[in-house]
Parts: structure tokens; C-alpha cells; sequence
């Protein structure tokens, strides 16, 4: 079995793993990361986005392997403490979550829209940003509301 | 508008838009669903599916698969049966025309020689890995004898079509008549006008996010299987797998519904796969787990709706609505699941008065088995079946009548001074304010400015429509003697315990199930409320039969408007006692007591005690009143007196593109009546996911088998779930009446949005193409055609 090194969450990790294990089960059975969800199995649904080297990835899409040298950060990942991360906090703040099942995945994604799009973001960009994440709970109205105030509030942060 | 505003109570307790004491677990990644748990020796099990929607099984051969790396056990329906592991059941009795109770198929939780869908079960694969388990799946050896399938809800009891069950001669679970088919008859024979729409209710599956999955635990030593299960009712789970299924004795068996990602109703039934994993935990003792992908979640979820009819209203010259008739043929898959029958008799018919005056109403309801995965309730449960139908035809009555929908609505509306009304379908309204509800809806939709706005769209080479949905919905789920009395073998009531500990803070134990509802904030805020506990200082403690005493569950939008006063009622004799006990130790008679705020204070005096010393002093009752009980910690029950009856009007405003057939929605305007709202933002968050999911099934969500029985929609890729990108944000609004059967006035907001939006959706879409009508989903290839045809 191959063996594959990788840092999550800024900790250096190394694993023998199968070498058809997809990143989101080592991260979910290896690591026992489970903030990282599996809401299908044709990469549709965005439960299971990280960051890989900075860029949002369904883990679900990329074999474990494949992450091998790279920097990848879970829903964990984001919280200093006890202080959430500006927009798990504007989730908080706008009612951006119901269940939570495809939250860490939203969540994921959307750091990844402000990344690429910056903090003063409409409606219209949000929801075609967010096309890649199913969430069955809250109708949208409420993430993208979460969406767009947590990246105002990222901007204000930096 | 946002509901925040309506909220209008400061601080934490009713009325306030408090933010959710769960969410901060599920943002930072600690969120506990089923198969984020995992336990020492753990397997991991795969079942072995019919690739087959009929077929007699020949043979099955496992020797290579049993031989194969890490395998476990592979266990069939012999092993299953040698074990006296009951079949699935049906919890609820229909009677067929002919008297006779409807035609119950046995549903084994592994095949017993025949499958009947494809996803049927037919083995289960235990081994040390997921992998090694799915590699193995594909060795055992099944020799099938296929059938010919019937897969047409309309057709299945055609003649000359295949026999799937013997039981059921013409694939009929049940053919149920209700009401006065004579008289109806008879106004029809006199009606001025008479309005008929064919319409199809698509069939939907429910998608909760999370999919399902069951780990099943057998500790040796005490003989108690433990089984974690996507479930949204534990103790409902345990007394069916107990009770029917013989899996274990009812003390034996603990079932944990930990955190669950959605339910909508998937999740209340009680499926194959979880008895099995809790049956095959004890023959390898090991643990178990088992969790679906999102195409055995498509495969084996049970569906919703399909439903094919036909609708009549006759009217009279006025418009007034005299009498209205149904033919429906429902589809119930290939077996019962849980609550199948209810869905389409009880949930469906009763509902068929709407808004309306209607005095006569007859409705005739085909239940059929398919070879198609089995159909229960998915969010609204036959409530959305009835409001789309009654609700489009209302709208072809107003075409019909040269009437605009919305003043053909308010003709037949039953009156605000009406209330309690009887309709003729049973059900007894409580309160409600119809008209209220529709004109907020029209100013808040700008009703009166569309005729600008469509002449505007049609510059632009666009066509523009509106669409009214005014609906009800019967929830608050449900008072035990009625659901006797229809044939189910529950009572729905809910409980409640509602715990101090000696340093004041506070347990609450729910029998409901929060799957996505917020249930930790809201009942925390009625504790503050009516105890004055700060909500940080309120745990709320559900879904483990372990911990919490026998509750009902999450359904029907139930849990606060059931189980909610339960725990009202808790609170209630926790301050009876407390009292006592302040009485006491205030040195005063128990009659002079009174409390507010927290503190039970001598009438008159400054003299007063904190409930949290209350408790203090219940615990540890060194001055204490004689012959009272120590400890401060009540249970209740409530059993409600009526169902509750949200109700409302909601309107769509589309833009149809006639060159690509794509619908926009560019406005949609909500106004329910949920009556007292606990939490605003939290009611609101679930008016918006209504809606999504009604919008749904309106534009893109349609499972559709072919004709041999093949599922063709069998995963996100093929089957259109709403996306942030296919609906607007939403204007919210609330035209609250007071619910006189509800101790603490609410109503339930679970269903309503999934109820109200599929026929506001299409009457808008109808509205835009100048149709009759166009069944759902309302896809750009539909619209196109319908749009081009009627050009």
C-alpha cells in the first residue's frame, strides 16, 4: 500500500493507505476528520469540499494520493479557538444552516468565492458561485444572505 | 420583510429571534451523525440489491464471496428467516370498498425468492473494510428469473398487466371512496358550469442531504443490541423493530438518532437495512455499519407523491363552488413502507376542502403496487397532493368563469367568522383568517402593478405570469383517538421531562427529534419563557431511547405544536411544586405564592426565591414541606385535542423565456398563518426550504423509471435538485390567527412551504403560456413545447 504524506490543518500527517481511497475517506477514516461530509458519490453535492493548497476541492473527486505534499484544510481547520472564523460566524449570524449536514461544505466554498471574487459580493454571483453545493434545508436564502456578510466581514478583518 | 421584525419580544423567550444554540458544533466540524460514529471491532456491511424490478430468485451462491479478503458473513433471506426476523409492516389500516382491510404484501427485509424493485435486498456483505465488503458484494452469485414489471401508476391495474403480488389480485392495495358520491352526483347534474382538470402529482424523492445509514452494536455481556440510526423517531424505530420485527425485547434495544442531516420524512420509516444491521450485529458479534451512497439513497429511500387524477369542480353561475370530485390513482411501490397507506386516503382526501366552502366533496382513491421502490411521506405527506390539485383547478374554475383567481378565491373562501368550520371531509378548521392572509399576499406581491410589469416583460420578447396558491394544511400531528379510530396502531401524542439539576440549570428530554428544526433553541426559549432559566443554562436532550422517556417523533410538523406543550405542561407542575416548596421556605401559605420571571415571590412582599434555590432545595430538603416528594424534575404528556391548521397564501411571479422554455422566478411572496411564532428566524428558515422544495418539485425534480422498472434518476446527475442558482430570495410575511385547540397557539411550519408552492409555481407558469395547464416538473423542454404550441 502506498504510504502518503500530506499537512491538514497546518499538522503534518503520513498514512499507508489503499491506493484507491478517495482524499474524503482518508481525511473521514484515517484522520477521523468528519466535518467533511459525503452527500453523494458524483462529486454534485459539495458536502465534502476542503481546500487543497488553497483552492476549494470536492474530496470526493480526488484520490488521497493525489493530495501527496499538499496543504489542506477542513471545516476544522477554520476556528482560532474557541473564536470562529468570519464566516462560520456570519452562518451563525443569518441562520445559514438548518441541519448542518452541508454546511462545512458551504462554508468551504464560500471562502473559496470571496477568495476568488473578493468581499463585496451580489446576490446574483453568490448563488451562481454556490451552483456546486445541494442543501435540502434552507432554500438558499439564508446561506447566501450568510454568504455575503461573511465576506464583508472578512474584508473588514484583513 | 423579514420575520425578524415580526418578532417583537426582546431577550430569549417567545417571540424572540434568538440564534441557534446548535450551530456552533455544526460549523466548526462536530456535528455527530451516524457515520461519523465509530466504535472498537467495527465492520462495515454492503448490501447485495435486485439489478431487477421483478424477478423470481432462483438461486444464490455466496461460497466465493465469503471467500473472498476480510469477508465476515454473507447473510440471506434464509438466515433471516431461520432467525424468526419478522417482515416489515404497515402501520396503518385502510378499508377497501369491498369492506375488506387493503391488501397487505409481505415485505421480508431481505428477499424471500422474489424481488420486487430494483434496490430490493437481497444479501447483506459484512466485512473488515468498506472496500473489501463492496468487492465482495459483486461475488455473490444471484440467478434471477425475470418478470415483467409494471411501473404506470395510472395503468397498473389495467388488465392483462403482470401479477407482482398474489395477495393483490390486480396489483390494488386498496380502491377507498369518501363522501357522497350520490349527492355530488346530483349537484354536478345542476351545476352552471362544471371545471376538470388531468393532472399528474410527479413523483419525488426526498433527498435529505444526509443519506441514510444504521450502526448496529451487541454488547455480549448484557444482551442489549444499540443501534444508531439516521431515524426522526427513535422510540417509534424501537417498538416497530421490537414489537413486529422481533429483534430484540423493547428493554434490549436502545435506539440513538444522533445528529440526522435532514429527514422530510425519509427518515421516519423504519427500513430494511437498519433491521438488518441490527439483527446481523448479534450473528457475527461485531459492530456494524452500514451507510448508503446517494444512489442506493435513490434506489431504497421510500419515494413520494405520484399521483395520477382527475379533478371536477361544478359551480354556479356565480362562481360559488358546489361540489368537487376526485379520481386518483396512487402509486404505493412495490411494498408498504411504514405509513404508505395513510399518505393517499387520510392525508390526501381530508385535505380536499382547502380554503373553500365547498359543501359537497367525493373523492375515490386507487392504491396500486408497482415494481418501483415503495412511496410514503415525503415533507407535507399527501397535504401538497391535495393543494396542488384543488389549487390548480381553482385556477382553471376562474378561466373557466372569465373570474381572476384571486376573487374566485375569495367567492369560496370559508369566512374568518366561520371558524371552528366542519368541512365535509372531517377535518374541523380551528381558527383561521383566509381573506387577511390573501390580501397581504397580493399588496406584498404588488398583485395590483403585474399588468405593467408583463407588459414590460413582453418587450423584452418575454412572458411574464403570476400564480396564487391559498392552502391549508392539517398538522400538529395528531389526537390518539382519531388516528385510532382511521385504523393507525399508534397514538400521537408527545412527551416531555423537563429536569433541574441541584445547581440550576436545566435537562429537557423530548420524545421529538430535531433533525435540522432547531429544537435546542426553540425549546430552550419556551423554558426561558415560562421558567425565567436563561437559555444558555438549558440543555435540550432528544433522540436516544437511553436517555429520554417514549416519544413520537418529528413529522407532520408536530414538535412544537405537540410536543412543545408537553413540555409546557412539565413547566407547569415544576411550578405547582415549586410552590410548595417556596411556601415553605418562605414561611407563607402556598396560596400567596405567585411566579414570574424565575422567582416565586410572597404576593404583597419583597419576600421572593429564585427557582434555581427552589430546585437547590428540592434536592437537598433539609427544611422541607412534609410529605412532599424530594427532587424537581417533571414529565407530561400531550395528547392534542385537533389537528392545527397553518394556512396561507403564496404568490409566484415567473418570466418565461419562449426561445429556451427556462422559468425564472423573479418574485415569490409568502403569507402563512402559523399562528404564535416561538422563534421568527428560525420559523422563517423554514418557510424558505418549504418553498425551495415546493419549487423543486415544480421545475426540476421528477423520478422517472422506464418501463422494465429501471430507476433512470438515480443520482444527482440525473435528477434535478434545486440549486442556489434556480430560485430567488423570498419575501416572508405571517397573518397569524390563534389556534383555539393549542394551549400555547402555534401551528406548525415544517410542510407549508412544500405544500403552498407547487400550484402557485404552475398557475404562474399556466398564467404566463395563456395554458390550461402543464404538468410538473415544468422543465425548459415542457415549457418550450407548451410555449411554442400555444404561440
Amino acid at each position: 500500500m502506498p504510504t502518503v504524506k500530506m499537512k491538514v490543518n497546518g499538522k503534518p500527517v503520513t498514512a499507508e493507505v489503499e491506493a484507491r481511497t478517495l482524499l474524503v475517506q482518508f481525511l473521514r477514516e484515517n484522520l477521523r476528520l468528519t466535518g467533511t461530509h459525503v452527500g453523494c458519490d458524483t462529486s454534485q453535492c459539495g458536502a465534502c469540499v476542503v481546500h487543497v493548497n488553497g483552492k476549494s476541492v470536492k474530496a470526493c473527486s480526488m484520490l488521497a494520493v493525489m493530495a501527496e505534499g499538499c496543504e489542506v484544510t477542513t471545516i476544522e481547520g477554520l476556528a482560532t479557538g474557541n473564536t470562529l472564523h468570519p464566516m462560520q460566524q456570519a452562518f451563525m449570524d443569518n441562520h445559514g444552516l438548518q441541519c448542518g449536514f452541508c454546511t462545512p461544505g458551504m462554508v468551504m466554498t464560500a471562502l473559496d468565492i470571496v477568495n476568488r471574487n473578493g468581499n463585496e459580493l451580489d446576490e446574483a454571483t453568490v448563488r451562481k458561485e454556490l451552483e456546486g453545493n445541494i442543501c435540502r434545508c434552507t432554500g438558499y436564502h439564508n446561506i447566501v444572505k450568510s454568504v455575503r456578510a461573511g465576506a464583508k466581514a472578512m474584508g473588514s478583518k484583513s | 420583510m423579514s420575520a425578524t421584525q415580526s418578532g417583537s419580544a426582546a431577550g430569549t423567550g417567545i417571540g424572540a429571534s434568538v440564534l441557534r444554540k446548535e450551530d456552533r458544533r455544526f460549523l466548526i466540524g462536530k456535528g455527530r451523525y451516524t457515520d461519523d460514529i465509530n466504535v472498537a471491532g467495527q465492520t462495515h456491511a454492503v448490501f447485495v440489491r435486485s439489478p431487477h424490478a421483478h424477478a423470481t430468485i432462483n438461486s444464490i451462491k455466496t461460497d466465493t464471496a465469503r471467500a473472498a479478503p476480510g469477508v465476515v458473513a454473507v447473510l440471506t433471506g434464509t438466515d433471516l428467516a431461520a432467525d424468526g426476523i419478522g417482515p416489515l409492516i404497515c402501520g396503518v389500516t385502510v378499508t377497501s370498498d369491498d369492506g375488506q382491510p387493503h391488501r397487505a404484501a409481505v415485505h421480508p427485509a431481505l428477499a424471500q425468492g422474489k424481488v420486487n424493485y430494483v434496490g430490493d435486498h437481497v444479501a447483506i456483505v459484512i466485512a473488515e473494510t468498506y472496500a473489501q465488503a463492496r468487492d465482495a458484494a459483486e461475488l455473490v452469485e444471484v440467478d434471477y428469473g425475470i418478470l415483467k414489471a409494471v411501473t404506470s401508476t395510472a395503468h397498473a391495474t389495467d388488465k392483462g398487466q403482470q401479477q407482482i403480488h398474489d395477495v393483490a389480485p390486480n396489483n390494488m392495495c386498496f380502491n377507498w371512496p369518501f363522501g357522497d358520491k350520490a349527492a355530488v352526483e346530483a349537484a354536478f347534474a345542476k351545476a352552471h358550469k362544471v371545471s376538470s382538470l388531468d393532472l399528474v402529482n410527479n413523483r419525488m424523492v426526498t433527498n435529505p442531504m444526509e443519506p441514510r445509514a444504521a450502526l448496529g452494536e451487541y454488547n455480549t455481556g448484557t444482551e442489549e443490541i444499540t443501534l444508531h440510526v439516521t431515524t426522526q423517531n427513535p422510540h417509534v424505530h424501537r417498538l416497530v423493530l421490537s414489537a413486529f420485527n422481533q429483534l430484540a425485547p423493547e428493554h434490549k434495544l436502545r435506539v440513538v438518532g444522533p445528529d440526522v442531516g435532514g429527514g422530510f420524512g425519509a427518515k421516519i420509516f423504519i427500513y430494511a437495512e437498519e433491521l438488518v444491521v441490527g439483527w446481523a450485529c448479534r450473528k457475527v458479534e461485531r459492530p456494524v455499519k452500514w451507510t448508503a451512497d446517494r444512489t442506493e439513497a435513490f434506489l431504497s429511500d421510500a419515494h413520494g407523491r405520484d399521483h395520477v387524477s382527475k379533478a371536477e369542480m361544478a359551480m354556479d353561475k356565480d362562481g360559488n363552488f358546489l361540489a368537487l370530485r376526485v379520481m386518483t390513482n396512487a402509486n404505493l411501490g412495490a411494498y408498504l413502507s411504514t405509513f404508505a397507506t395513510m399518505v393517499p386516503s387520510y392525508l390526501y382526501a381530508f385535505l380536499l376542502a382547502g380554503q373553500y366552502r365547498t359543501p359537497l366533496i367525493y373523492s375515490e382513491v386507487k392504491a396500486v403496487y408497482t415494481n418501483t421502490s415503495p412511496v410514503d411521506a415525503s415533507r407535507g405527506a399527501g397535504r401538497p397532493e391535495a393543494t396542488y390539485l384543488l389549487e390548480r383547478l381553482v385556477d382553471v374554475c376562474a378561466a373557466d368563469m372569465n373570474m381572476d383567481p384571486a376573487e374566485i378565491r375569495r367567492k369560496n373562501f370559508i369566512p374568518k367568522d366561520a371558524f371552528p368550520y366542519q368541512t365535509p371531509v372531517v377535518q374541523c378548521y380551528d381558527s383561521g383568517d383566509y381573506e387577511e392572509a390573501l390580501d397581504k399576499a397580493l399588496i406584498l406581491a404588488d398583485y395590483k402593478g403585474f399588468p405593467a410589469r408583463a407588459q414590460a416583460a413582453k418587450a423584452r420578447g418575454k412572458r411574464r405570469g403570476i400564480g396564487l396558491s391559498s392552502y391549508v394544511e392539517a398538522c400538529g400531528i395528531a389526537p390518539s383517538a382519531a388516528v385510532g379510530q382511521l385504523g393507525g396502531g399508534v397514538g400521537l401524542w408527545e412527551s416531555a421531562q423537563v429536569r433541574f439539576n441541584p445547581t440550576g440549570n436545566v435537562q429537557v428530554f423530548t420524545g421529538t427529534h430535531s433533525h435540522g428544526q432547531g429544537h435546542e433553541t426553540t425549546f430552550a426559549q419556551l423554558i426561558n419563557e415560562l421558567l425565567g432559566v436563561p437559555i444558555e443554562n438549558v440543555e435540550v436532550i432528544h433522540g436516544d431511547t437511553a436517555k429520554t422517556q417514549f416519544g413520537m417523533g418529528t413529522y407532520g410538523s408536530r414538535s412544537l405544536a405537540v410536543g412543545g406543550v408537553a413540555i409546557a405542561k412539565a413547566c407547569e407542575k415544576l411550578i405547582a411544586k415549586g410552590k410548595k416548596i417556596a411556601a415553605h421556605a418562605l414561611e407563607a401559605a402556598e396560596g400567596d405564592i405567585e411566579f414570574a420571571n424565575g422567582n416565586f415571590s410572597v404576593a404583597g412582599t419583597d419576600k421572593a426565591m429564585n427557582i434555581a434555590a427552589v430546585a437547590f432545595n428540592a434536592y437537598v430538603p433539609h427544611s422541607y414541606p412534609a410529605g412532599l416528594e424530594p427532587g424537581f424534575d417533571e414529565n407530561a404528556f400531550f395528547d392534542p385535542l385537533n389537528f392545527s391548521f397553518p394556512a396561507g397564501t403564496h404568490v409566484c411571479e415567473v418570466e418565461v423565456d419562449p426561445d429556451t422554455g427556462e422559468v425564472e422566478i423573479v418574485k415569490y411572496s409568502a403569507v402563512d398563518d402559523f399562528g404564535r411564532l416561538v422563534n421568527p428566524m428560525i420559523v422563517e428558515g423554514q418557510v424558505h426550504g418549504g418553498i425551495v422544495h415546493g419549487i423543486g418539485q415544480a421545475l426540476l425534480e421528477g423520478c422517472r423509471y422506464d418501463s422494465e422498472g429501471q430507476l433512470l434518476t438515480a443520482s444527482f446527475m440525473d435528477y434535478a435538485m434545486p440549486r442556489a442558482d434556480n430560485v430567488p430570495s423570498f419575501d416572508v410575511d405571517y397573518a397569524p390567527t390563534v389556534p383555539i385547540h393549542n394551549p400555547l397557539g402555534v401551528k406548525g411550519c415544517g410542510e407549508a412551504g412544500a405544500i403552498g408552492a407547487p400550484p402557485a409555481v404552475i398557475n404562474a407558469i399556466a398564467n404566463a403560456l395563456g395554458i390550461k395547464h402543464i404538468d410538473m416538473p415544468a422543465t425548459p423542454e415542457s415549457v418550450w413545447r407548451a410555449a411554442n404550441k400555444a404561440a
